[in-house]
């Protein structure tokens, strides 16, 4: 309990959803099962979320890249995501999760992909070339300081830390 | 997880003590504000509502629910102050009786005043025309201004003032409602004012912290992908339309300007034929109604409603008009809508302005000698504050039966018809949109109309509570059955700050008729707690005349202009003095922001060097 920002009550609910992903045999043994991809897909609160496949590869610590999670990766992600979780950590992790291509730097093509994503996966709800272009550029002006034409880290905290919607938007209640 | 095991390490028990302490009162005060939670009035529905439907409509009808909690307070205002002793002292309960002064110094023909109440056998209809009309057995009720005819009410020793306990209700009421909504509106006002602040991050805020990541129905989920979608393409185009206005040449700007111009002018002349066909349906329907004849119960009431009808009937052309006008004018978007909301605003209060002017006309039309000596027509309104009151009724009424009939006889056959007939132009026509503007323009405009009415029926308040809740469930059903969600969904803090600024323009709009009647008509000889004053207003300078002297100069001091000047130049100053330090705050903000652009150039010129010098 101490190394999360969960309360008692939200660990063993987490426990208890995260076993309910398990198959009945391995339920025994939760705290040391990993559970796949798509069985943690069908949760709820990741179903409708346009970057589930992002938080599950942030929060999977395994290095072979099938994705799947433990319990005690579960358990981060939760934290991450809750009430208690401080400013710097939710930044921290919304980079990571926004970065599509892993590069630690937030870049034109990951903006691009960021933004399909937000609204919608088909084809009549992408913006235009040019409105996409324009967004960007004018996403680059207000949060690129060093004028790199990339977004890293500590920009990003800079930007989101002046947004008042992003705590309470990034969030995850069971 | 690697970043807190560090911190554990560093806290010392005192600390981790005062964090633990700290998190459990968090915990119980969270608690406390849950069970209060569930106390709300249609907490669950109105959840409901904006899991499905976003929170722009969630936002009208929580400010329905706002309007029902204040109707219901300014009901038991009215009612335990007014309503309460008035029938307490009319039937003895409580030793308590009444004193009724007849006024002194008044021609008695004006005192004259013979309600028809209800005497002997009529026909069933009847009543039914009274209770539409409020006038007959509704007219002698609690309703209506003329059963407070009472001077002074004795409840077992303390002696009532009812006159000025009627005025000092009615002013608490507006003050109330007035605090109210200033209250509730500062929260938006604060929001509004960081969103603005914050236009130079406005992309990025959307962006990265767009996405709710608490959704999980995909309903809901599409219906934020295409509310995200609508606001990024809208600001992209007003920055596209910002750029185009400081494009334009000369030329272009000179016929712009001459078109709005031109288009004014025919909003203008629109707005004149509205408050002319008004006036003439007022005048028309006073003339007949007070005619009395029984000779066709339908036409009869046709004619008391015929001011209500005109107004509905100017409140559904007028804004088609002036949505279609605007498209020539060539406006930003987001201006479009709001000025077109303003005419709306305008025409739908300015009507029940025009409506009280044209009443008031007739009152105080006197073209015998005799009824100058009253100050107000004696014959035809012996009794005028109850006349108001009754147009008012009548008004309220009308309003309720129309939107009732509009969501039975409208949306539901719409509904049938579009799902079950496939032809071209029913599927074109498709289902209503929940247009929210209309709707929160409808119960505005219900609004002003209680608050300028409760003066002259104290009882209407009940009547609006109970409207506004049944008019809560007409909605919600309405819109889950009958509706198609919005093409265009609105951000929520901006229309909550909107509807309360529009709410509160409707409350000082009301001040004005109010006003003007209790302060400058001569209230009713014949009835009413005011008889044996000119105004109703003179009985506040009648009471301060019986305190002490000492409180009286006081009051004299307050009132007059050696303190009313000071008072405002002081007020001036301190406002002066915000403004400049709010201006003051903005520099510095830009200031610190260049610092910030300056710091990371540096940085990168320095790192620059390092890996030049770590080259060599």
């Amino acid at each position: 309990q101490e190394l999360t920002f969960l309360s008692k009550q939200e660990i063993l609910l987490a426990y208890k959803r995260f076993s309910e992903l398990l198959p009945k045999e391995e339920r025994e043994n939760a705290c040391s099962a990993r559970v796949p991809k798509s069985q943690i897909l069908t949760l709820p609160e990741l179903r409708a979320n346009p970057f589930q496949h992002r938080i599950c590869r942030v929060f999977s610590t395994l290095d072979d890249g099938d994705d799947s999670m433990s319990f005690e990766d579960f358990l981060d992600m939760l934290s991450a995501f809750s009430d208690s979780a401080t400013s710097d950590v939710k930044s921290h992790y919304a980079f990571r999760i926004f970065d599509f291509d892993d590069d630690g730097t937030l870049d034109r093509k990951d903006l691009e992909k960021l933004v399909n994503c937000l609204t919608g996966q088909g084809e009549e709800s992408r913006l235009s070339n040019a409105e996409m272009e324009q967004l960007i550029q004018n996403i680059l002006e207000e949060s690129d300081i060093d004028k790199d034409g990339t977004i890293n880290l500590s920009e990003f905290q800079h930007v989101v830390s002046r947004s008042p919607d992003f705590a309470s938007s990034f969030k995850i209640v069971l | 997880r690697d970043c807190l095991q560090a911190d554990i390490k560093c806290f010392s028990g005192w600390k981790q003590w005062n964090r633990t302490s700290r998190k459990s009162l968090k915990k119980v005060l969270s608690e406390v504000k849950e069970l209060s939670s569930y106390l709300e009035l249609w907490r669950h529905d109105i959840h409901s509502i904006e899991g499905k439907f976003g929170t722009g409509i969630q936002s009208y009808f929580s400010f329905l629910r706002f309007l029902v909690l204040l109707n219901f307070i300014i009901f038991i205002l009215m009612f335990s102050f007014v309503t309460l002793p008035t029938i307490l002292s009319n039937y003895g309960i409580f030793n308590s009786s009444f004193a009724k002064i007849p006024p002194k110094n008044i021609e008695p023909h004006c005192t004259v005043y013979e309600p028809s109440g209800d005497k002997g056998l009529v026909y069933f209809y009847t009543y039914l025309k009274d209770l539409l009309s409020g006038t007959g057995f509704l007219e002698v009720t609690s309703l209506f201004y003329g059963y407070y005819t009472i001077d002074a009410a004795s409840l077992s020793i303390l002696r009532y003032n009812l006159p000025l306990a009627y005025l000092l209700a009615t002013f608490a009421y507006l003050a109330l409602s007035l605090v109210w909504i200033i209250k509730r509106s500062v929260e938006g006002f604060k929001q509004n004012l960081v969103h603005a602040e914050d236009q130079f991050q406005s992309y990025c805020n959307k962006v990265f912290a767009g996405w709710d990541f608490c959704i999980t129905d995909p309903n809901a989920a599409r219906l934020k992908h295409r509310s995200l979608q609508y606001e990024l393409q809208t600001d992209l185009e007003e920055e596209r339309l910002k750029q185009k206005i400081a494009d334009r040449t000369m030329k272009e700007k000179l016929r712009i300007y001459s078109l709005r111009i031109f288009i004014n002018i025919i909003v203008f002349a629109v707005l004149s034929g509205c408050f002319y066909s008004i006036y003439k349906a007022t005048v028309f329907s006073q003339e007949n109604s007070n005619n009395d004849s029984n000779t066709n119960f339908q036409a009869n009431l046709l004619v008391q409603y015929l001011p209500s009808m005109v107004i509905t009937l100017a409140n559904f052309i007028a804004p088609q008009i002036f949505s279609f006008l605007i498209r020539f004018e060539d406006y930003s978007p987001a201006f479009e809508i709001r000025l077109t909301l303003m005419r709306c605003v305008f025409v739908r209060l300015a009507n029940i302005g025009v409506l009280l002017f044209s009443l008031w006309s007739q009152i105080s039309y006197c073209a015998v000698d005799k009824c100058n000596a009253c100050g107000y027509n004696y014959e035809l309104y012996p009794c005028w504050e109850s006349e108001v009151g009754q147009e008012m009724y009548k008004l309220m009424i009308f309003d309720f039966i129309i939107i009732l009939a509009v969501t039975l006889f409208v949306d539901f056959p719409r509904k049938l018809l579009v799902t079950h007939c496939s032809c071209k132009p029913v599927q074109w026509c498709g289902l209503r949109e929940f247009g929210i503007s209309d709707n929160v323009l409808e119960i505005i405009y219900g609004q002003t109309i209680c608050w300028i009415g409760t003066f002259f029926s104290p009882l209407l308040p009940a009547i609006a509570t109970i409207k506004y809740f049944i008019i809560f469930y007409i909605k919600k059903i309405s819109l889950i059955h009958t509706c198609k969600p919005a093409a265009r969904p609105i951000r929520a803090s901006s229309s909550n700050f909107f509807f309360l600024v529009v709410l509160l323009i409707g409350l000082l709009l009301a001040f004005i008729p109010l006003g003007i009647s209790i302060a400058h008509i001569p209230s009713s000889k014949a009835c009413g707690p005011f008889r044996s004053f000119n105004t109703s207003w003179a009985v506040v300078p009648d009471t301060i005349l019986g305190f002490p002297t000492g409180l009286q100069q006081v009051l004299y001091g307050i009132a007059s202009e050696a303190f009313a000047v000071p008072f405002f130049m002081v007020i001036c100053l301190v406002m002066f003095y915000f403004i400049a330090l709010a201006g003051a705050h903005k520099r510095v903000v830009e200031q610190l922001r260049e610092q910030l652009v300056m710091e990371s150039r540096d940085k990168l010129f320095l790192i620059r060097k390092i890996t030049e010098a770590q080259r060599h």
